[in-house]
This record gives C-alpha cells, structure tokens and sequence, in this order.
C-alpha cells in the first residue's frame, strides 16, 4: 500500500505555496501532489520521497493533516492500461473514490493509485490477477 | 465551606429585610450627594421617603451607560475625592470610557464579594493563583487578585499574554488556579497542547472564567483541555467589577452576593419588572457602594433570577449564565441572535477548534450570516465526503437553534485569531450594523 499525506486547504490565494515551502525548507522531495477545485476548501493529497518527515514538517507548520493509504499498482504505459485495471475492480463490484495517475516515459509503465470503497477486497482481486500492489518504496 | 457563611446563609426573609433597609439609606443617600439622582427623583415626583418597599422603588427611571458618560468622569461621585482611593475604567471602544472610583470601604466589600464566590466554588487558602486577566484599568485583574488575597491564597500576578511562559509558569509554581477570560482560558489550553504540555504535567484544578459572555459548552472544553473544574462569575464595571454574582460548587445559577447589590428583571423594551423566573434584562442597585453608587443600572444582560434556596445552603438569588448583552444580540433578517447560540452549537461539534469567528453582511438587502470554524481533525481528511457531511450537520444545527440559514465555512486551524482578553468574534459589516 502507498501511503499519502491528506491536507486539509482553504481556497485561498498562496496557500500551496506556503505548502511547498515548508516541504522545501524541510529539504523534502514531493512524488505526487494534487487538489481538485472546489468552491471554499478542499483536501490536498501528496505523497513525498520521505513521508513520515512530510507529515511531521506540515503538522508543526499548523497544517491540518492525515496519512491515509491508497493502492497502488503498476501497469504498461500503452493504450487501454488503466482500463484494464480498472475493469478488474468493476468485476469484484469495487468503487473507484477517486484516483491518480503518473507515467514514466523512461520505462514505459505507469503508476495508478487507487482509493477504493473495499480496500481488502480490491487487493484480493488485484492479487489474484498477479498484480503486485505497490509500497511508496516503488515509487 | 463559606467566606462569610453567616450572611450567605441568612434566611430569606431576614434578608429581603436587610436589602429594604439598605436600600432606603442608600436612595437617600443617593438623592442628597449626587445632583444627577436628585434630578432623577425630582423628574418623576419622587422623595427618598415615597420609598417604604421594592415596589415604590421600581418607579424610578433606569440609569444607564450613557448616564455614566455624560457625568463623565466625576458626576456620578458621592463623595469628596479625597475619600477616593483607586479609580477603574472599562474598555469602551467608542468615545470617552466610563471611569468608577472607589472608597476604603468600597474596595473592602469588593473583595469580600470575590473571596465569596472563590470560596463557594472551592478556592482555598492554600492555592497558588495565576490571574492571567490583563492588569490595567479593567476592574477584572484587581478585583479577582484582592479576592484571592483576601482568602490568603498566593496570586501571581502574570497578567494576560506570553502565552508559553504563562505555562512554565504554570507549571514551574505549581500553580493550582487560573483566572482568565474564557478565550484565553482556551488558547492557553491549546498552547499547551501544541508545546507537548499535559494537564497531568500541572497542578491546576480551578479554573475562574469571566469578563465575557460564555456557554456551559466552552466551560466543557476549558475543563477537558486545562484539566479543572470551571468557575463562572458575573459583574460589570459601572456597579462594582468581578464579584456581583458567582457559582458554587453545584453549578447551578451565579449566587447574586445581595446584602450588597439589588437585582430585577425587567422586560428589555418597556422596562416593566417581570416576574422571577422569566428571562429579561437585569437591573442593579448597589446598596452599600460609597464612592459611586448606582441605582437601577440597566446592564444589558439577559438572564434569569431563581430565589430557591440551594443545596449548597446559600440563599442569595442565583441568576443564570448569561445569554447575551442586549448590546451583542444581532438583528438577521429579522432574527435575533445571540453569539452565544452559534458558539453552544460550535463547541457540542467534534474535529473542530475553539476559536470561531462569525461575520455579518448583507447582500443584495438582505442580511448574510457566516461562521467560520477551523477544522483541526485529520481523520477527516480521508475523504471529501466527511468534511461536507461535518459542514452539513453544523449548518443543520444552527438552522434548528437560530431558525436561520448560516453559511459555515471550514478554515484551517490558527486561521482566526486568538484573544488574550476579551475576545470579539463577531464582525459585522453591515453598513447600519442591523439595528
């Protein structure tokens, strides 16, 4: 499981910049980072190289924040990848609650990581397919 | 235990004795030192000897704040200053503040009114007292500390602010009772927990809240967050300072100390006196205050009176917490809303702070209301859903207290301001501010 950091944000102007900046001071590496648009406040979700600093360097910069874990899994960067997870977790009747997604150009393959409605069981499913569910070492 | 337990406990009718005598020497007294009462009296056809009851006593017109100012700042004195031996003001925003002196004599029943209810509500001698009120010209700080001196516990006189060495101090002295408002109270407790300080880590066990308006919920979360047991008390500037009225240990309605001061309930508008247990404005005479006696201030506080003997023996009138000052109820659309109401409602709320800020506006004609509360859980962060489903239920809440739509918004935490004395947590943009 890839473990990320939930941030609570008020929309307003700079604050993921003040973010960024304690992460930056604190010398920390970001992997992901990602925040949908919403009207007043929404949750920022980031994963960094070294969490457990992340986590702490934003609790003591007066961040509102939480470690939840996602599932993550790698597939080929090719046409119809993600689809294909995807339909594997539509067969065991699992809700995708949101997720998210990079490529490496380098290897070819992409990380899709997953929060689900039944986390137990979207691993069971994956596994069964022999899809090796990700850690943040992976990352 | 009792501070004075021989007048604490008198029988009623002794009593209600006791305060007609004082008050016919006092309204005499009244009449020939101060022009403006005898102006009053004079006004409405009134002699000092038309008054044999309570009854007669109730013809006279209020005084009010603007009296206070418009004697500004000695016409309301009693006395030659030279019997005057400390002179107070309140913190008014606007204009010219109101100043009050006091007497020997004055400042002797002052701190007897405070040591009652230290003691009612379980300080002793042996306390180590922080009175982290701001020292100055606010009657709280002194009014609280000669208390204290007076039971012969030790006070620190901290003041307010420097929050983090107001707990090493705590901590370091042993200190076993804090005085503060209430919104400091809370921000001392969230410092605490920020610096990595227990409640287990001092030696705290009382806790005296006042010079603001509080809800039973905020005295909730002082007790949990600080680790004590939670004083509520009562008493304004122009009639004495801390020290009108405070609980006992029963927490059941502030012990009015009424050998020294008269209280009525009259309905806020016409001014007609209500019965006892209806809610309305307080009325106050001092009845034994020579320096600046005051008969029948309008306080602008809303409350009950309860004239039931307690079980803690006393039988001094309890009066409620108070709802709100007439002065702090804001007009919405029609609506009258108390702070109060919006903060009882905050402070049932778990995953959220404290501190909240409630801004008025008017949009389009109509009037707006929004509450600001920051979110400080992060379990609510595991999805979108929680933090809407939260927002939701205080919305819901506050449309059942308020029969009023609220607009909440979930701001991060430290985002609203914190308050080392008395805090102001409405802002109301409105150009006519509603009234």
């Amino acid at each position: 499981m890839v473990n990320q950091i939930a941030v609570f944000m008020e929309n307003r102007k700079g604050r993921i910049l003040e973010l960024t900046k304690a992460l930056k001071e604190a010398g920390l590496d970001l992997i992901t980072l990602s925040i949908a648009d919403t009207k007043d406040f929404g949750i920022l979700r980031c994963i960094a190289r070294d969490n457990d600093l992340a986590e702490k360097t934003l609790k003591s910069a007066g961040f509102t924040v939480t470690v939840n874990a996602l599932i993550g899994v790698e597939v080929e960067d090719r046409p119809g990848g993600l689809s294909d997870a995807l339909s594997l977790l539509e067969d065991g009747d699992i809700n995708v609650e949101y997720l998210y997604s990079f490529a490496h150009a380098a290897t070819k393959r992409a990380v899709i990581m997953f929060k689900v409605s039944d986390e137990a069981k979207a691993v069971e499913v994956l596994k069964r397919h022999n899809i090796r569910i990700l850690d943040n070492a992976d990352l | 235990m009792f501070f004075q337990k021989e007048i604490e406990t008198l029988q009623r009718s002794k009593l209600e004795q006791l305060q007609l005598e004082r008050l016919k020497k006092i309204v005499a007294y009244c009449y020939d030192n101060v022009p403006f009462y005898t102006k009053k009296f004079d006004s409405v056809g009134l002699k000092p000897s038309h008054i044999t009851s309570f009854k007669e006593f109730r013809n006279l017109p209020p005084t009010t704040k603007d009296d206070f100012r418009d004697n500004y700042p000695y016409g309301l004195l009693a006395v030659p200053m030279q019997k005057i031996v400390r002179l107070h003001a309140s913190s008014g925003t606007t204009g010219k503040p109101v100043v009050v002196c006091y007497t020997k004599g004055d400042l002797d029943i002052w701190s007897d009114a405070v040591a009652r209810f230290i003691v009612s509500s379980g300080g002793r001698s042996s306390d180590i007292v922080q009175n982290a009120f701001g020292y100055g010209l606010f009657t709280g700080a002194l009014g609280l500390h000669t208390g204290w001196e007076k039971i012969g516990a030790a006070v620190i006189p901290a003041s307010a602010g420097n929050t983090e060495r107001q707990i090493m101090l705590m901590r370091d002295l042993k200190v076993t009772a804090l005085v503060a408002t209430p919104s400091y109270g809370l921000y001392i407790g969230e410092t605490m927990r920020e610096i990595g300080v227990k409640p287990s880590d001092l030696s705290l066990r009382l806790g005296f809240f006042g010079a603001e308006a509080s809800t039973k919920e905020t005295h909730a979360q002082l007790s949990a967050l600080l680790g004590i047991r939670t004083n509520d008390n009562y008493g304004l500037t122009e009639v004495m300072g801390p020290g009108v009225a405070g609980e006992c240990e029963l927490k059941c309605g502030m012990h009015i100390a009424e050998d020294h001061f008269y209280a009525e309930i009259v309905d806020g508008e016409t001014l007609k006196p209500l019965p006892d247990g209806d809610e309305g404005e307080m009325l106050i005479t001092t009845l034994t205050k020579e320096g600046m006696p005051v008969l029948r201030y309008r306080t602008k506080d809303i409350t009950r009176l309860n004239r039931d003997p307690c079980a803690c023996g006393r039988t001094h009138a309890r009066m409620n917490r108070v709802v709100g000052r007439t002065d702090d109820m804001l007009i919405i659309r029609g609506v009258n809303v108390f702070p109060s109401q919006i903060e009882s409602v905050l402070m049932e709320m778990d995953g959220v702070g404290n501190s909240y800020e409630i801004i008025v506006d008017r949009v389009k004609h109509a009037d707006t209301l929004e509450v600001l509360i920051e979110i400080t859980d992060g379990s609510l962060l595991n999805e979108y859903a929680a933090l809407e489903a939260l927002r939701s239920k205080i919305r819901r809440r506050l449309r059942e207290v308020l029969q009023l739509d609220v607009k909440v918004r979930l701001v991060e935490p430290m985002s609203i301001k914190r308050y080392e004395g008395k805090a102001k947590r409405v802002r109301d943009l409105r150009k006519d501010a509603g009234k």
